[in-house]
């Protein structure tokens, strides 16, 4: 990221001309509408910003940003974006999938720029269906879920995104939601101030094909009683008078507890920044469905060795240890001999 | 090989030889492709011409003693330039009992065998496969007792022993001691055919600087097997091939990989960019990805990827950011990048993709060669897609092809697909450096202003605006302020870039895709002829057969028929004059390393007919397999076709 000061900017500049091409009522007009008002608050410039995408709903997004963007191929996007970054570890690179396209075609892509570190700041749309090509199941939609190719219900066991991002080594790992957009901006911050790869799941609303899947959990009248907001350092309570709680009990498991039951001081501070992956990762399996106290925020926030800038390093310590590339010295370098 | 020449008269002097093909075959673990490039480095710097072979088995270590398991390499040393690393041997370096049954039938009649006959008990017989028969009743042959080896020169050595006796008295234990035999046999061959000592025995203290012993080893070997040759008599004359008359210049022995990856660095220095390799390992393209990887100071990243399509769309990414964004692989990776490619046509940006062929399908041989993945190259995509395609045809054309590759990628702003093959790759040949300052400057500017002015007066950016005369459409960079646009997949409106899908704008940019590609051609300079230009038969060839084409039309011209030759790289687009040279020829041979593919491309696209001469064995062809194609085609003229070429 540039040191230089940015000039200030508005909404309005992250706007592209083209017209959104989404459904009527889909919840990725929410996720645009807090992209584009939060990007002015990041002290970063559009021409600096690179948004990559795959193929699906979702990938249309850089479209519709005005900023350098590619909408690539199915699954890729992690990979291109790998080589955009790399390439210029001073640029802003974002990436936008969904769960096909991020978890199925490109589930290698994706968890290899995660273990990698690299500084991408990854939202994944999840609406747990394949909407572009008219409502298949995808690799999160629930076993027994009837769609157009499971008629008889999915027999396939879904991915749990945030447990494969973590089992990647991925060092910021958060979810959120496409009806609350103050919490996708305060996400999405933390994620773009995160030196590393960032992965956000973001629950999102299909109303064509999978209407309502996340009702039962982000609905104004579930959020109460299923949605768990972590913060760092804070007790993880939920609860319209923060009157239930998660322990770890000492079988080692997470538990969902009444507080007056176990006493506040048994309750779980909530650790971004453990360097032990097990807790996030059983917060992030605490809900077994979109019917139970689900939790949502960062979930892990670590610092570790960031890709672009170890393969930079590498270019410079080079140059600093041989000089600047010669080409007749390279030519040389395997020995020579004269004809006169 | 036939013409060698003995130009001795005088039983004290040593014999002069005008070229030498040794073939050192031994099992993988004996080190056979170092001392076979130990005896090519000496030879390069005393100045012989040269061509190599290695020749190795799959499998890293196959099981030892068998005849899966032998490793080889062929060098044809010469005081003249030549080509090819020759037919058949004249000196067969066998190390052990597979080595002599894998390759005793490649050795030329009267030819040379030294043999390791420590390696010739009854279990290394037994496991190489020299029995009666196969089953519990099987009894082991010794080809050393029979008179199997009766019509060559037969030199055996007990190489083991030797170099275990001279290693006892440097404290080694005889198990160490053993695997500096290959050295022995190094020095022997050294003296026999006056090679100089000094370099080697420099080179072996560099090489084994970190381990004291195993250099003492090697060199007591090396030396060992000189002084074996020296008070033998049993070994004979000294031969001697004299340094080659090369153009005057600085030179070096090169490999097509190492020229390959050269050739890269260059490109990115004479485009004045960074570059950025996305790969995957894969045979026999992997050594590119070491060799950049050992040249950051030139700028430039290597990312090792997760799979072959993440290499290639790291290298696509890293072309949108502004550096030259390559990637390296073999048959088996092109296919799977063939969708990324694409959509770098859609995208119009610059790329390279390399492939270095080898024997398919699947996993095929990936240690040996074939060039049968043309057609994967010409058409192997989905939807319209054409680009560019050319080929390299020696070791150290590879570097210039390189930077051929990357001129038109920045050019045309298009992917271009390299191809070279296994047997280039890892072939070696001495290498007369360029002048780095008449390197070709390939350097595009960027787009760095706005192109268009809108109805109001605005000033805009219109991503597919193209230049007229190349097509290209502008190269904005991220980080650019005002540019920032939107690429994809999705059809884009010439111009504006917008997405459109109306019928119209997809013809037009489908035929403007490839109306850019055709227009490389104005950049291909004339398709050059040698040999014997009024000749009724041409030899066409691309790629790796250049050598085996020009050695077998020397000699064929040398014998008195009349042929011509003619070489090309670019096979998309193919040179503007190529129809009607073709046309001048009542004949046109065409050898390829696959079943036709650029015979069958070349009949369609003239409506002429081509005799394809084909060859699938993983293995480069023989000069001698030309000549008799080339003998076939003018026996076959009839009477109105001879003479008839104007």
């Amino acid at each position: 990221m540039s040191t230089e000061q940015v000039a200030v900017t508005t909404k309005k500049d992250w706007t592209s001309s083209q017209e959104v091409r989404w459904c009527p009522g889909c919840g990725d007009y929410g996720i645009l509408l807090a992209v584009q008002q939060l990007m002015p608050e990041l002290g970063v410039a559009p021409e600096n910003t690179v948004f990559v995408s795959g193929i699906g709903c979702s990938s249309r997004f850089p479209y519709y940003m005005n900023t350098y963007g590619m909408h690539s191929i199915h699954g890729r996007a992690p990979a291109i974006a790998t080589g955009v970054a790399t390439a210029r570890p001073d640029l802003d690179v974002w990436v936008i999938t969904g769960d096909g396209d991020g978890l199925s075609i490109g589930g290698n892509h994706l968890i290899h720029a995660l273990r990698r570190n690299v500084n991408l700041n990854i939202l994944l749309f999840n609406n747990r269906i394949y909407g572009l090509t008219k409502g298949q199941y995808s690799p999160t939609s629930e076993v027994g879920k009837v769609t157009k190719s499971t008629p008889m219900g999915s027999v396939d066991a879904p991915f749990n995104p945030l447990s494969v991002a973590l089992g990647a080594e991925a060092s910021f790992v958060a979810r959120t939601h496409d009806l609350d957009r103050k919490h996708m901006q305060e996400t999405f911050k933390a994620a773009h101030a995160h030196q590393g790869a960032s992965f956000v799941e973001i629950y999102q609303n299909c109303n064509v094909f999978n209407d309502g899947q996340f009702d039962g959990v982000t609905k104004k009248a579930s959020r109460d009683e299923m949605m768990i907001d972590l913060a760092h350092g804070e007790p993880i309570l939920f609860g319209n008078e923060n009157q239930r709680g998660v322990m770890q009990g000492t079988d080692g498991f997470l538990h969902i507890v009444e507080v007056a039951d176990v006493g506040l001081d048994r309750i779980l501070v909530h650790d971004e920044k453990n360097e032990h992956p097990s807790l996030a990762f059983a917060l992030a399996r605490l809900n077994s469905d979109d019917h139970s106290p689900t939790p949502f925020g960062v979930f892990r926030n670590i610092e570790r060795a960031e890709y672009t800038k170890s393969v930079s390093d590498q270019v410079l310590a080079a140059s600093e240890a041989n000089g600047p590339g010669d080409l007749n010295t390279l030519l040389a370098s395997n020995g020579t001999w004269t004809v006169n | 090989m036939t013409d060698t020449i003995d130009r001795s008269n005088t039983a004290d002097h040593d014999r002069v030889l005008d070229h030498l093909v040794v073939r050192f075959a031994g099992d993988s673990g004996d080190g056979m492709q170092l001392t076979g490039d130990r005896f090519t480095s000496v030879s390069a710097s005393f100045g012989n011409d040269l061509s190599t072979l290695p020749d190795f088995p799959a499998e890293i270590r196959a099981p030892a003693g068998t005849v899966n398991g032998v490793s080889a390499f062929q060098v044809n040393i010469a005081d003249h330039e030549i080509t090819t690393p020759g037919d058949d041997p004249n000196v067969l370096v066998a190390m052990n009992a597979a080595a002599l049954k894998a390759d005793l039938h490649r050795l030329q009649p009267g030819g040379t065998l030294i043999i390791n006959e420590d390696s010739f008990g009854e279990r290394d017989l037994e496991k190489a496969g020299y029995v009666t028969e196969y089953g519990p009743n099987s009894e082991p042959i010794n080809p050393l007792e029979d008179d199997s080896l009766n019509g060559y020169r037969v030199l055996r050595v007990p190489m083991t022993t030797l170099t275990k006796q001279v290693c006892e008295p440097l404290g080694i234990k005889p198990r160490d001691a053993e695997r500096s035999k290959n050295f022995f046999a190094l020095g022997l061959v050294s003296w026999m055919y006056t090679r100089p000592v000094e370099p080697t025995e420099e080179w072996i203290g560099k090489k084994f600087a970190k381990n004291k012993q195993v250099a003492a080893a090697n060199k007591a070997a090396f030396r060992a097997g000189f002084n074996f040759g020296e008070t033998t008599e049993a070994v004979g004359h000294r031969y001697e091939v004299r340094p080659a008359t090369l153009p005057a210049g600085t030179y070096t022995s090169i490999t097509g990989n190492t020229a390959l990856s050269w050739g890269l660095v260059a490109a990115g220095q004479l485009a004045k960019l960074p570059i950025t390799l996305g790969s995957y390992p894969i045979t026999p393209a992997s050594d590119i990805l070491h060799e950049l990887s050992k040249h950051k100071q030139f700028g430039i990243r290597t990312v090792q990827a997760e799979d072959e399509i993440a290499a290639v769309g790291v290298a696509l990414g890293a072309s949108f950011a502004g550096h030259l964004g390559i990637t390296t692989t073999s048959g088996p990776g092109v296919a799977l990048k063939s969708e990324t490619i694409s959509l770098a046509i859609a995208i119009e940006l610059p790329m390279l993709i390399i492939d270095i062929q080898r024997g398919g399908p699947s996993t095929g041989l990936p240690t040996k060669t074939e060039a049968s993945d043309l057609n994967l190259a010409l058409y192997g995509r989905h939807g319209e897609s054409p680009l560019p395609v050319i080929a390299s045809y020696s070791p150290a054309h590879c570097f210039h092809a390189a930077i051929e590759a990357a001129r038109i990628a920045l050019k045309y702003r298009t992917p271009v697909i390299l191809l070279s093959d296994g047997y280039l790759a890892n072939g070696s040949e001495p290498w007369k450096l360029p002048d780095v300052g008449s390197l070709p400057d390939i350097s595009v500017p960027f787009t760095t202003e706005p192109n268009h002015v809108t109805a109001d007066g605005t000033e805009d950016f219109w991503p597919y605006l193209r230049d007229p005369e190349t097509l290209a459409r502008p190269w904005a960079i991220p980080g650019t302020p005002g540019l920032m646009h939107r690429v994809g997949g999705l059809e884009k409106a010439d111009g504006t870039g917008n997405i459109d899908y109306t019928p119209e704008n997809h013809e037009h940019m489908t035929e403007l895709r490839a109306a850019k590609v055709a227009a490389v051609a104005a950049d291909i300079p004339p398709t050059e002829v040698s040999g014997d230009l009024d000749a009724d038969v041409l030899v066409l060839g691309w790629g790796s057969t250049w050598a085996a084409i020009d050695a077998a039309v020397q000699r064929r011209r040398r014998a008195g028929v009349k042929v011509a030759k003619a070489h090309i790289t670019h096979l998309s687009p193919l040179p503007p004059d190529l129809g009607d040279l073709l046309r001048r020829y009542e004949r046109v041979i065409l050898p390829e390393l696959n079943r036709g593919q650029l015979a069958h491309h070349l009949r369609g696209t003239y409506l002429i007919d081509i005799t394809s001469v084909s060859k699938v064995q993983g293995l480069p062809f023989k000069s001698r397999e030309i000549e008799d194609a080339i003998d076939t085609a003018v026996t076959n003229l009839s009477d109105d076709q001879r003479g008839a070429t104007s």
